[in-house]
Order: C-alpha cells, then sequence, then structure tokens
C-alpha cells in the first residue's frame, strides 16, 4: 500500500539531489538552474501529496504558484545568462565577483 | 497492486533521471532527463488524483521551461568540459550537506509519523466525486483570487523581464525601414529634364 511516506520520501531524495547537483556543478550555471528546477519539483510532489492524503485542495493550489515561480524564474535566469554570456564570452559562475557583493 | 508497481515504476524513474540531470556529461542530455524527471513525476501526481497539476507540468515543464532551457544550451557557444574541472573537488562538501539535508528530512517524516501537530479545520476539504480540476477551480477563483491575479503579474514581469535584458540595438547593420519607404514620393525620386543633344548629363 503507498501511503504519504512513500511520497514523501520520493519529494527528499528530489530535493537532496537537487542541493546535490548545485554543489557538484558549482561552475556551469545551466545545470544549477536545473538542479533549482528539481528543487521545485520535489516541493511540488510534497504539496501535491499532503494534498491528496489530508484531503485538502489548498495544497495543489500552492503547487500551481509553486509552477508559476518555477516558469519565471527559468526565464529570467536564462535571460541573465544570456547576457553575461555575450558580455563575458564564458558562463563559469565562480568568475561572477565584479560587484565584490 | 498495479498502483504499486507503477508508483515504483515513477519513482525509480525519477530519481535516476534526477541523478543523470546533474551527472551528465553534456548539458544537453542534462536537459533531456529532466524532461523525462518531470514526466515521471507527472505520472506519480497521477496517482493521487492531481490531474490538472500534472498535465500542467508536463504543459509548462516539458512543453515550455525545458525547450526554453535547449534553446539556451544549444545556444551558447562554451566549453561544457573547462566547466565541470573542480567536480570531484566538489563532491565532499556537496555530499556531506546532502546527507544533512537527508538527515534532517528523515527527522521531520519520523516526527510527523510519531503523531504529527494537531493541524486543525482543513480549508478546502476534497469532496467525494467532485472532478479535480473543478475542484481546484473553485478556490483558486475565489478565496485565491488575488494570489492567482499575483501570479499573473509575476509572469507578466518574468516575460518583460526577459525581453528587456536580452534585447540589444545592434551596430552596424542596415535594417529596412518600413515608413521611410511608404512616405517616399515620385516627386522625391524623379526628376523630368529636357536634355539637349551633344552634352553630357547632369547628376
Amino acid at each position: 500500500m503507498i501511503g504519504l511516506g512513500h511520497y514523501l520520501g520520493v519529494g527528499a531524495m528530489l530535493f537532496v539531489l537537487g542541493v546535490f547537483g548545485i554543489f557538484l556543478n558549482r561552475k556551469n550555471v545551466i545545470i544549477i538552474l536545473m538542479a533549482i528546477e528539481l528543487i521545485l519539483l520535489a516541493v511540488n510532489i510534497n504539496l501535491v501529496a499532503f494534498s491528496a492524503f489530508l484531503g485538502d485542495m489548498v495544497g495543489q493550489v500552492f503547487a500551481m504558484f509553486v509552477l508559476t515561480v518555477a516558469a519565471a524564474e527559468a526565464a529570467i535566469g536564462l535571460a541573465i545568462l544570456v547576457i553575461y554570456f555575450r558580455g563575458r564570452g564564458t558562463i563559469a559562475v565562480d568568475d561572477i565577483n565584479q560587484m565584490k557583493g | 497492486m498495479i498502483q504499486t508497481i507503477v508508483f515504483y515504476l515513477f519513482a525509480t524513474l525519477v530519481i535516476a533521471s534526477a541523478v543523470m540531470t546533474i551527472a551528465a556529461r553534456n548539458p544537453v542530455h542534462s536537459v533531456l532527463w529532466l524532461i523525462f524527471a518531470f514526466f515521471n513525476a507527472a505520472g506519480l501526481m497521477l496517482l493521487v488524483g492531481a490531474e490538472f497539476i500534472a498535465m500542467l507540468l508536463v504543459i509548462v515543464y516539458v512543453g515550455a521551461v525545458a525547450v526554453l532551457f535547449l534553446f539556451v544550451v544549444m545556444m551558447l557557444d562554451v566549453d561544457f568540459a573547462a566547466l565541470r574541472a573542480g567536480f570531484s573537488k566538489y563532491l565532499p562538501l556537496g555530499v556531506l550537506l546532502a546527507l544533512a539535508l537527508l538527515a534532517e528530512i528523515v527527522f521531520a517524516v519520523a516526527a510527523w509519523n510519531a503523531g504529527g501537530i494537531d493541524t486543525g479545520v482543513k480549508a478546502a476539504p476534497i469532496a467525494g466525486d467532485t472532478p479535480n480540476i473543478a475542484l481546484l477551480g473553485e478556490v483558486l477563483y475565489t478565496r485565491y483570487l488575488y494570489i492567482f491575479e499575483g501570479a499573473g503579474l509575476v509572469l507578466l514581469v518574468a516575460m518583460i523581464g526577459a525581453i528587456v535584458l536580452t534585447q540589444r540595438t545592434r551596430s552596424g547593420i542596415r535594417p529596412q525601414n518600413v515608413s521611410e519607404q511608404i512616405r517616399r514620393r515620385p516627386e522625391d525620386a524623379i526628376r523630368n529634364i529636357n536634355q539637349p543633344s551633344g552634352q553630357g548629363v547632369e547628376l
């Protein structure tokens, strides 16, 4: 019998893999963006699983909002990546320290 | 029984494709694995009856976000092999942090299984045999109307932002000026002269 715990397990593994991916590909910002998408997917799985198993619709509404923010974030992130590449000719993120922030 | 098999199939595939997403050598392969992961996650959501979110995942992620990633990956001429340098250097720290996160999540789930916190009344209970999309619409367009509008605003700002960021005025090219072409009259372009014979044409 598949319960809430199974879904939370899948969500947890996806989340950890996303965080791990950020650390593993510290230089390649495209893979970092994909890892962030994985993290948001894990959040969505958790929200939908809780929504289904607790019988409350709000979880799915919030999953939709998370989806919206994820799409917006991907678009802006890739736009920044494109203009950065245009100016520098590389996308190595560990060189982005010009602003010294 | 079939549900259990399908759940484990989807769960295994989504985890495996997530691993391949972060470990693939070629970023194009990474994007393709990411698409596969989203498909399987949509399958997982279908299993618990969240059809609308599952379809939205396929449409938004596979149809839009992943294709956007593919375009950018293929458009940028980057030496991806150089970017993978330090892959093994970051491995220990990454594994450490991943394990710490996993331990925290396991603790949280264990605590929830041990009885959990009383969450009180349900905000929008799922009623019997109403379709998933009808339930979602009832909540989304009433109680969460303003947040829904805000989500639309977020998308609008993202769209305008992406356009503003990536647009550039290129110098050194001669684009077609349509209004100038339409404004042009015969008087501006044609001159009738009575050319005397034996003389050159004055231009």
